[in-house]
């Protein structure tokens, strides 16, 4: 059952034998810039970064994407947020860096379903087979800056900027009853 | 749509990841109070308007989110080639010639 979003809440935007869309509970969200010794920033928060763009890494529920030369996401357990910010501020006076908590500024879609490539594909200019199960990219969808995951090959998450979340919603909700009026 | 490469993520994108920011390798003059207004006004505004492979700035917007250059001709939009901020400018004639 489509449920239309007003505010924000964890909740389902749209399920359909297409494609299934839901709000994700909350989580922890950190965007961090840092040049030169990598791997001790990767001790200090207990996951290696990623250097090559796009692809992710792992451990303990914490969750980081390369998205640029210098720049990282990582996605934080809400209980583990003050241990990561702590490690990456006892770094700061040895390597300088930038560590904005971000967990507001954004919620995330996620997007199961037979069809959910397919659904991925009217809003994001990008060819989707490009995305490799286990990796993310920054990109665009339907005029949006999103962070595209690809868990599965028919499982998607997408992080969304607060103000861009109804609109984008509504794009999915409308792309996934399309797909399913089609196999129907 | 235009497919542009970006030297940051390495992978051939559609345009619509990516803005222009005008003409590249405009260098900012070391003593901006030294110029001359017209020296100024030519550093802020003068730029050549070229018809044929021009030399640009491009930016990863919707992507890695950095500024790059390319080589792309304004009459049939073309890449000749795209390459890191930084790096030096390729030389024009052998871009050509490599590029037939
Ligand atoms: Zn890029």
């Amino acid at each position: 059952m489509s449920k239309h979003i007003s505010s924000l809440a964890p909740s389902v935007v749209v399920d359909t034998a297409a494609a299934h869309v839901a709000v994700t509970p909350m989580t922890g969200r950190i965007s961090l810039r840092a040049r030169g010794d990598l791997a001790a920033i990767g001790k200090a928060i207990g996951v290696s970064l990623p250097t090559q763009i796009g692809i992710c890494a792992k451990t303990d529920g914490i969750e980081v994407v390369c998205l640029g030369p210098d720049e990282w996401t990582l996605l934080v357990p809400l209980d583990q947020i003050e241990k990561v910010q702590g490690a990456l501020a006892t770094l700061a006076p040895s390597l300088p860096h930038s560590m904005t908590e971000i967990t507001g500024r954004e919620i995330t879609f996620q997007i199961e379903g037979p069809h959910a490539a397919d659904l991925m594909s009217i809003g994001c200019p990008r060819d989707i087979s490009t995305i490799k199960v286990g990796q993310a990219r920054r990109t665009l969808f339907d005029g949006a800056t999103v962070v595209l995951w690809r868990d599965a090959e028919t499982s998607f998450r997408m992080d969304v900027w607060n103000s861009f979340a109804p609109f984008l919603a509504s794009t999915l909700e409308t792309g996934a009853k399309e797909l399913a009026a089609e196999l129907a | 749509m235009i497919q542009i490469h970006c030297p940051y993520c390495g992978e051939t994108l559609p345009e619509l990841e990516f803005a222009y920011a005008g003409e590249a390798h405009i260098v900012r003059p070391e003593s901006p109070s030294e110029q001359t207004d017209e020296e100024w006004a030519a550093f802020l505004f003068l730029r050549d308007n070229v018809k044929g492979p021009h030399f640009e700035r491009w930016r990863h917007a919707h992507g890695c989110g950095r500024f790059f250059n390319a080589v792309r001709n304004t009459i049939t939009d073309r890449f000749y080639i795209t390459y890191k901020a930084g790096e030096p400018r390729p030389d024009l004639a052998k871009l050509l010639e490599e590029s037939k």
